[in-house]
């Protein structure tokens, strides 16, 4: 079984980008397979998907938008794979831990995903006051 | 035209992909759409399908399922509705059914008809087969406009240009 953990799929270059900066970031991009949707239709990006499940043994995967062809075609797989976890929303802090941090039980993806919600803060000037 | 016509479905697309990021985002906000008609028959006799869908809208934006049939029946009130709609088809013959069927749709985009064997390319996010083409004909020869436009920004391109495309518009 290869050493890919998780599957990132999401719009455009976004998932490509997102795994270049964790391997800039932290060296561990070879953690993760990205995917796109680019030019697929829903049942090819649901068979991409598949292929990349299947061929790296990875059970989480991350998606961008809720509404997103990546989120309908992760959900539309968790039919036939009970294991599998999909955390929506991906960001760059969230697939930074997520990478650092391995804990028996697959309590990390719940973990990381927290801290990618963390993360979100909104400053302006009264909070540098 | 889209942006003129006081009607409340504000778009009849045909996108290969239904509900996803382009038409809930990209073209539900500007067009400040409140609901969602998918037609489609096998979305429609499918409860579990339908939750699929369901799931990824906003809880602020209502989706209705539809079989070509009940679309037919309730298209004029989706029109006459007071809120703003999208109504989705998966695929052309859909659409061409739904509009030569209804006789009310004056304008159909399409939005994304992806790549598949048989399928030759006309811009970057339609692909066509030669049966496909004619269905399209068949929409704007009983009167209908139709555009490609994959999102809000982009210039509509009229459907006599997409068909002389030859891709990667």
């Amino acid at each position: 079984m290869s050493s890919i953990r998780a599957i990132v799929i999401a719009h455009a270059k976004l998932a490509q980008a997102l795994v270049s900066a964790v391997d800039v970031i932290a060296g561990r991009g070879s953690e993760f397979r990205a995917l796109s949707n680019e030019g697929l239709g829903a049942a090819d990006v649901a068979a991409t998907l598949k292929a990349a499940l299947d061929e790296t043994g990875a059970q989480v995967v991350f998606t961008d938008l809720p509404a997103g062809s990546c989120t309908l075609a992760a959900r539309r797989l968790l039919r036939d794979r009970p294991g599998l976890r999909v955390v929506v929303g991906v960001n760059l802090p969230m697939l930074l831990d997520y990478a650092l941090r391995e804990t028996p039980g697959g309590a990390d993806v719940a973990t990381a995903a927290e801290r990618g919600r963390e993360s979100i803060r909104v400053v302006d000037d009264a909070s540098v006051r | 035209m889209l942006w003129t016509t006081p009607v409340s479905v504000e778009l009849y697309r045909i996108d290969d992909r239904l509900i996803h990021g382009q038409v809930v985002v990209g073209w539900g906000k500007p067009l400040g759409a409140e609901f969602i008609a998918l037609v489609d028959d096998e979305v429609a006799a499918s409860d579990w399908e339908q939750d699929l869908y369901r799931m990824g809208v906003p809880p602020e934006m209502d989706v209705y399922f539809d079989s070509i049939e009940s679309a037919v029946a309730r298209l004029p009130d989706y029109v006459a509705d007071q809120r703003r709609g999208i109504l989705l088809t998966g695929d052309i013959e859909t659409m061409r059914d739904l509009a030569s069927r209804s006789g009310m749709i004056e304008y159909v985009n399409i939005g994304g008809v992806h790549h598949r064997p048989g399928r030759h390319e006309r811009l970057r996010y339609v692909f066509l087969t030669p049966q496909e083409e004619e269905q399209l004909r068949e929409i704007a020869h009983g009167g209908v406009e139709v555009s490609a436009q994959d999102v809000p920004s982009a210039a509509p391109i009229p459907l006599e240009e997409v068909l002389a495309s030859r891709g990667s518009a």
